[in-house]
């Protein structure tokens, strides 16, 4: 009876490792955390509407996504590699040497960073430096001598500001949001100073640590990757500010309100013209070499740039993509549909 | 001189001494059961409120909206050339008969967007089930039917009461209109909650009201069964070996120093050495029960080879000097008489590094497990999730009505948890001997 039991276990033990797929049927993704939903939804359909298997998609963020797009050809590698920002040259470089050599690059629409608040509060309206002021580790003082942040309230930014003290909630560094709301409203509210400018001049590492530094003295709360639990912490405390996804706030929009970005509320029509100042472009890459092994990218890739897909009244857009203008959709979807390999990236 | 002065006092007796502090004593011995109760009290406290917090929110996930409506199979739409051949039925567009049901329904409504509108009421899964129905009985086709469709998201929500139908329409997810429909649907007693099959029954997806468990319980299932074939032989042998063969030395006691301090090792750590070494230099493939039961087998090991152990210990010395004397060889002695009686220990400790197991996310995020598979595992290699994976995906979803749903797969989990702990106690209880 035992010895039945033990002979079976090693059966089954050796027939798992002996069926290990060496031809994988079903297509892998893997990349940034913000596309995961856009992704999802494209292969879900894809797996319904289609004859091959649903692709798996993973949620690395994009610089491991990047890491393991590039780490090679073959089936133990991704095939599409979700991102929240355009490949770094160090990346397309990386990817050249393990022999990924032809990339498809496809731009497919734009998230919005909302900063929100509880919807019993007042709107906000800040201007970029604003927020670098309130959120910035060190400022410059009238003199142009960077200090150690002192604003404790938002009305001693600018008196027009809720008399209220400074409490931002938002994501950890770890995730493409943060790299984004740094990048974007950080680095664009700092420059617009002279201290900081002239700092940009002379020395470049210094102007990135004082733009991208976020203050460490409890203004700014890092409240971890969940953006559902920041929505629910702002609807209890009317002072906080939440830092997210546009998604979360289309979704919530019942409980939370957007601040004004220098008079621009964040919706759909002005992230995709551009207005609202906190956007970025979001991508998927598709590995060349692996169209034709693994069946069905090329399928996958016209189903994503398909109309009923990402376009303005497709389903991703129940999903919260803000989609690109229609010039751009056409002729962003004939390259993509076409796969015609990507340049390298000037940086 | 100096006795005369103290005369006036009496010599303290010891009965006295003991007196006077025995209050103290009563007091302090009333203020740490007060604590140890306040402890108690304020644990069990959490844990309803957890419970409370976590069935208040995710009961209401067990049961999902249906609009009943007349849907017309018509035969030009499924099988215009009439050939019952299978693959054309399956092809069929079953979303025109729901758009067709809808626009019957409400006669009004002509404008484009407001087809779209009412079109996105019913779920998108909708019509996959209407195909089922008709692949199961051919001789729906011609036929109308009244049919429970399953109701988009939204709707499911503002059935339910999570979208407060009383907030102005700016800030409300369904506008007035489609409200209206539904207002109209509920009088017309069209609009029914019914037990959450689909929950059970499919795999994730995008959208909430398809979403389901099923793959990520048969994920577990085949994680935990592997986890099980690897951990409790090389455990047991393990133990065995180290309480009864092994020599006493400087050798042994490394080992047990090192068993005891896996114990501890945070699990991450066996994330990213499972990363490293099956994933990297083994090539065992990524996101598969395989790799998350060789994770879990680590980290469920020194669990199982400290528990083992014990239960070996406890089994009296005379059993294996009996069992010498009477000629068996040592092995005999351990196989024969020892393994059965210290089994219930091991199994109780087997089941509890199980639950563990069952449990735990950390490792796996390191493995490719964090993944959007819809399709349910049909295997060891085949790619999947875990439950407590699903959850932190869930939970992370800005849908609304994936709040309810994280809540409900955390039930689910909860029961998986309480029912092998429960069992371990079971065992313990029934098959424990005591010397």
């Amino acid at each position: 009876m035992r010895r039945s039991a033990i002979t079976t276990a090693i059966t089954v033990a050796l027939a798992a490792l002996s069926t290990q797929a060496l031809a994988r049927d079903s297509i892998w993704i893997a990349g940034s955390s913000t596309v995961f939903p856009f992704s999802t939804a494209v292969a879900e359909t894809f797996g319904r509407e289609s004859s091959f298997p649903t692709p798996k998609v993973e949620s690395l963020g994009t610089g491991g996504g990047f890491k393991l797009f590039c780490s090679g050809v073959g089936v133990d590698k991704s095939d599409i590699s979700n991102a929240s920002r355009a490949m770094k040259r160090s990346e397309y470089e990386q990817c050249q040497a393990n022999g990924v050599t032809e990339i498809t690059e496809v731009k497919f629409g734009y998230d919005g960073i909302a900063i929100a608040n509880s919807k019993g509060a007042p709107v906000i309206d800040l201007t970029l430096s604003e927020l670098w002021l309130a959120l910035a580790k060190d400022v410059p003082n009238e003199a142009g001598e960077f200090v150690a942040n002192p604003y404790k309230k938002w009305s001693e930014i600018n008196a027009n500001l809720p008399d209220a003290a400074i409490e931002v909630l938002g994501p950890p560094p770890t995730s493409g949001t943060r790299d984004a709301f740094v990048e974007l409203a950080m680095e664009g509210g700092c420059n617009q100073f002279d201290a900081v400018k002239a700092l940009k001049e002379s020395d470049q590492d210094t102007h990135k640590a004082v733009c991208h530094g976020v203050r460490e003295d409890g203004a700014f709360v890092e409240a971890g990757e969940n953006d559902n639990l920041i929505v629910q912490k702002l609807v209890a405390n009317p002072n906080a500010l939440g830092i997210f996804g546009y998604s979360f706030l289309d979704q919530n929009g019942d409980k939370i309100q957007g601040a004004r970005i220098a008079g621009v509320e964040p919706t759909f029509e002005t992230i995709a013209d551009g207005s609202y100042p906190v956007s970025r472009s979001i991508y998927f890459y598709v590995k060349n070499a692996h169209v034709g092994t693994i069946p069905g990218i090329a399928e996958y890739v016209a189903e994503f740039t398909n109309e009923k897909a990402w376009g303005p009244d497709g389903y991703l857009a129940d999903k919260g993509l803000i989609s690109l203008p229609d010039e751009m959709r056409a002729s962003v979807a004939a390259k993509a549909q076409a796969l015609a390999p990507m340049d390298q990236p000037s940086k | 001189m100096n006795k005369s002065s103290t005369a006036g006092a009496p010599p303290r007796r010891t009965i006295e001494i003991v007196n006077a502090s025995l209050k103290r004593r009563y007091a302090r011995e009333r203020r740490f059961r007060a604590l140890g109760l306040t402890a108690v009290v304020l644990g069990v406290f959490f844990v309803v409120l957890l419970f409370a917090d976590i069935i208040g929110k995710g009961h209401t996930a067990f049961q999902q909206t249906y609009v009943r409506l007349p849907v017309t199979f018509d035969a030009a739409v499924i099988d215009p050339s009439g050939t019952g051949d299978p693959e054309v039925l399956r092809q069929a567009n079953y979303g025109a008969l729901i758009r067709a049901a809808l626009r019957e329904a409400f006669p009004e409504v002509t404008e484009r967007r407001e087809i779209r509108a009412l079109g996105a009421m019913i779920s998108v899964g909708a019509p996959s089930h209407l195909r089922d129905q008709v692949l199961a009985d051919r001789g729906l086709i011609g036929t109308t039917q009244e049919v429970w469709l399953l109701a988009d998201d939204d709707i499911d929500m503002l059935v339910k009461g999570h979208i407060d139908r009383k907030l102005p329409e700016s800030e409300r997810r369904v506008n007035d209109q489609t409200l209206g429909w539904v207002e109209r649907l509920e009088s017309e007693g069209r609009v029914a909650k019914r037990f959450n099959t689909i929950f059970f029954t499919h795999g994730t997806s995008r959208e909430p009201e398809l979403a389901g468990i099923a793959g990520a319980l048969a994920g577990s299932f085949y994680t935990l069964l592997l986890t099980l074939l690897f951990s409790f032989p090389i455990g047991v042998g393990a133990a065995l070996y180290l309480e009864e063969f092994a020599p006493k030395n400087r050798w042994t006691d490394l080992i047990e120093v090192n068993i005891n301090n896996l114990a501890a090792v945070p699990s991450i750590v066996f994330g990213l050495l499972g990363l490293a070494v099956f994933i990297g230099i083994f090539g065992v493939p990524r996101s598969t029960p395989l790799v998350a039961a060789l994770v879990l087998t680590l980290m469920t090991l020194p669990t199982i080879i400290i528990a083992s152990r014990a239960a070996l210990k406890s089994v009296p010395p005379s059993i294996r000097e009996a069992a010498l004397g009477v000629g068996a060889s040592p092995l005999q002695t351990q196989l024969h008489h020892v393994l059965p009686l210290a089994m219930p220990g091991m199994l109780t400790g087997s089941i509890i590094g199980m639950a563990q197991a069952l449990g735990e996310t950390a490792p796996l995020l390191m493995i490719g497990m964090i993944a959007f598979i819809v399709d349910i595992p049909s295997g060891f290699t085949s790619p999947s999730t875990v439950l407590p994976v699903q959850i932190f995906l869930w939970a992370d979803s800005p849908e609304r009505a994936f709040v309810e749903r994280t809540s409900a797969a955390i039930m689910v989990l909860l029961a998986f948890l309480i029912l092998m702990n429960l069992s371990a106690v079971l065992l313990r209880r029934r098959f424990e001997r005591r010397w």
